[in-house]
């Protein structure tokens, strides 16, 4: 029995939510990082826009951004407010990413590199947004630099007083050239780099948010930003202090503190939560299972495996025994997620081969090889009873389905919906129940981001190794179900049992029929 | 669910995501200063007195020194902190006692400290001590201020002439 989490479950929720608004493959939290690509994209066709108009120089900055705001509001102005909306909403993807990631235990075990390194990109993006600001020159941009220079001050790194840069007669148009080369290219090629080492352990890694969430999240944008266009404040004044600014909270939110607290204190604050957050995967730290082990006498080297695999921790490389064939494949047991998705793409998994001994595969789960998998299997169908047999085959990180207690159900539970053979789903069916009902991670959301995804097409056909043309698909049932989804599943078995036992019917009619019509010739 | 209904919910979601990004955007607003406020900054540059006074090397001890080094006054390095003290109509407002950084304490200060005021009329009152080997202030100085609300008072420390400047 899991334990009650009050977070994941109030995140389960939402997303049922958002499932019912947009539908699995739109929900916008199963693409949170695609939309964050998405936003970056509007910010830098925006910004490479406002950057034509822009004047980098100390008395020109204002009244070029004026001018864009309000002489070309029509294109200017509706691009300077994209530019910001967008760069807003991208801090808000981020956060929800994070949270997501948090919420349904993604960020420990085997995901440790993407939550450590996503956390200093986090830093990447505001202080990117941070340098934006100072570069409108208005009140809040003097506000932003002041203080940005009083904290760079407080740290003994630096020598001199930044802030005093900041009085009248100090600046320069320097300021203006460094601030640009910081804000459009400094920063963005170093959050470039941030991210590819952030999706480094990843393979097949996703940069384009679906269609119709990009344009959804675009007209949303537009519609922001001709309703509530970005405008600045007064122009900056060295002789004056901002009194009220309209903060923008996503990026600027350290600097009220600044009020109350010291320079250094907000420091002690910020690379506190940074660490805290940092360290949070040994918070506790979270075992992942044995990684998978290669047979190569079993081994082909076709590579499915190393395709399939959603951690990149199989590569290929060139034959080390005497096989005749070309390649073999290589786990990088520290990359290895242990989900068992490799055993699933294995062509040597085919529950059907070596009958009579054991079932040796090409990339196998040494905690639970496939030929355990076949035995147990072949256990649980014998213990079913009923008149309808139907075997559920669930995955460890969806709907507990071991809670299902009925007649007639046999339960059985993989690492990985992906890590089923399609062959086990044929090998059921032949021997002697007549349903499998396949479940998992809710679609889109597979906790080993594509097991449910490769499981599907190798039942449709599209993934190899594919369910074969001979297994019976009208006795096949997909449903996806997550932690909170245990009413619809019940709702889903009771609907599946109903046509198998039409189907049953059916076929117990067309039986009686030959053998009557057999019996009459 | 008929496509129209989901459309509406796809509509709402997407208005609390634009409610959300645009709302933070801005506000809550930020009163960084009270509308009868201004803020004074006391921004110091100066470096402070030598620790202690340089010393005449006698001919004797400088034929002794290797000839390149051979220099006729001896200045230990060390400099002074600063302890300054910004008084506002006989209150202390500002009171800073800042040691010189670097390996030997030898480079000059930087003081950089803004205090939020009421605005109006005040007397205001300096005080800095940059020499450890004189008791009391080195510098002072008393000025009669009559600030606007968001009027920003910058008082630096001209260390040529040994006088503050406010602007």
């Amino acid at each position: 029995m899991k334990t009650f989490n009050p977070i994941k479950r109030g995140y389960l929720a939402l997303e049922e939510w958002l499932n019912i608004s947009f539908g699995g493959e739109l929900n916008p939290l199963y693409h949170l990082g695609t939309l964050t690509f998405f936003f970056f994209w509007i910010v830098l066709i925006s910004g490479i826009y406002l950057f034509i108009f822009f004047d980098t120089s100390l008395s020109g900055a204002y009244n070029s951004v004026e001018y864009l705001t309000n002489e070309q509001w029509y294109l200017g102005g509706v691009m300077r407010s994209l530019h910001r909306y967008a760069s807003d909403a991208a801090i808000l993807t981020i956060l929800l990413h994070m949270f997501r990631e948090f919420a349904l235990d993604r960020y420990r075990g085997f995901r440790w590199f993407s939550w450590l390194t996503g956390v200093p990109t986090l830093w990447f993006v505001v202080t990117l947004g941070i340098t934006g600001y100072w570069l409108v020159w208005d009140e809040l941009g003097l506000y932003v630099a002041v203080l940005s220079a009083q904290l760079m001050d407080a740290l003994p790194i630096v020598s001199g007083s930044m802030a005093r840069n900041f009085l009248e007669g100090q600046l320069t148009d320097r300021f203006f050239t460094l601030m640009g080369f910081l804000h459009l290219l400094g920063q963005p090629v170093l959050l470039i780099f941030a991210l590819w080492i952030h999706v480094k352990r990843l393979s097949h890694v996703e940069i384009s948010a679906p269609r119709g969430l990009a344009l959804g999240s675009f007209i949303a944008l537009m519609a922001l930003s001709l309703y509530m266009p970005a405008e600045s404040h007064a122009p900056a004044d060295l002789g004056k202090v901002p009194a009220t600014l309209n903060i923008d909270w996503f990026y600027l939110n350290i600097y009220p503190l600044l009020d109350h607290w010291s320079a250094g204190n907000v420091w002690i604050l910020s690379i506190g939560v940074t660490m805290f957050l940092m360290i949070m995967p040994w918070l506790p730290p979270k075992k992942t299972g044995h990684a998978a082990v290669v047979h190569l006498d079993e081994c082909n080297g076709c590579g499915q495996c190393a395709d399939d695999c959603p951690f990149d921790a199989i590569t290929m490389r060139q034959r080390t025994d005497e096989a005749r064939w070309e390649y073999e494949v290589v786990v990088d047991d520290k990359l290895c997620a242990a989900c068992g998705i490799c055993v699933g793409s294995c062509h040597s998994s085919n529950i059907f081969r070596y009958k009579n001994k054991t079932l040796d595969t090409g990339i196998d789960m040494p905690q639970f090889p496939v030929d355990e998998v076949r035995q147990k299997t072949a256990e649980v169908i014998s213990g079913i009873e009923g008149d309808t047999k139907i075997l559920i085959l669930g995955c460890d990180h969806a709907y507990d389905v071991k809670q299902i207690n009925e007649p007639g159900i046999g339960i059985m539970t993989l690492f990985c919906s992906g890590m089923t053979p399609p062959s086990l789903v044929e090998y059921a069916l032949k021997n002697g129940v007549d349903g499998v009902l396949l479940t998992g991670c809710r679609n889109g959301d597979c906790f080993y981001r594509y097991g449910n995804i490769w499981m599907d097409k190798r039942l449709d056909g599209d993934r190899k190794p594919v369910l074969r043309e001979r297994a019976d698909k009208s006795r096949i049932e997909v449903f996806r179900a997550a932690e909170t989804d245990g009413k619809k599943l019940t709702q889903k078995i009771d609907e599946f049992k109903q046509h198998l036992i039409l189907l049953n019917k059916e076929d117990a009619a067309t039986t009686a029929d030959n053998g009557t019509d057999g019996g009459a010739s | 669910m008929t496509s129209a209904l989901r459309v509406i919910l796809q509509i709402i979601n997407y208005t609390i995501f634009m409610f959300l990004v645009g709302y933070f955007s801005i506000y809550p607003q930020f009163k960084h200063l009270e509308d009868d406020q201004a803020m004074i900054t006391l921004a110091i540059s100066h470096a402070g007195e030598r620790r202690e006074e340089c010393r005449k090397i006698p001919p004797e001890e400088l034929a002794k020194l290797p000839p390149n080094m051979r220099t006729p006054m001896d200045c230990p390095r060390e400099r002074s902190p600063i302890v300054v003290e910004l008084t506002l109509d006989g209150k202390v407002v500002i009171s800073d006692n800042v040691e010189p950084p670097g390996l030997y304490a030898d480079q000059g200060i930087d003081i950089f400290q803004s205090i939020k005021i009421p605005a109006g009329k005040h007397l205001l009152s300096l005080k800095m001590n940059d020499s450890v080997r004189v008791e009391g202030p080195t510098f002072t100085h008393k000025q009669d201020i009559n600030l606007e609300p968001a009027q920003l008072l910058v008082i630096q420390f001209d260390s040529e002439n040994g006088k503050f400047t406010l602007n």
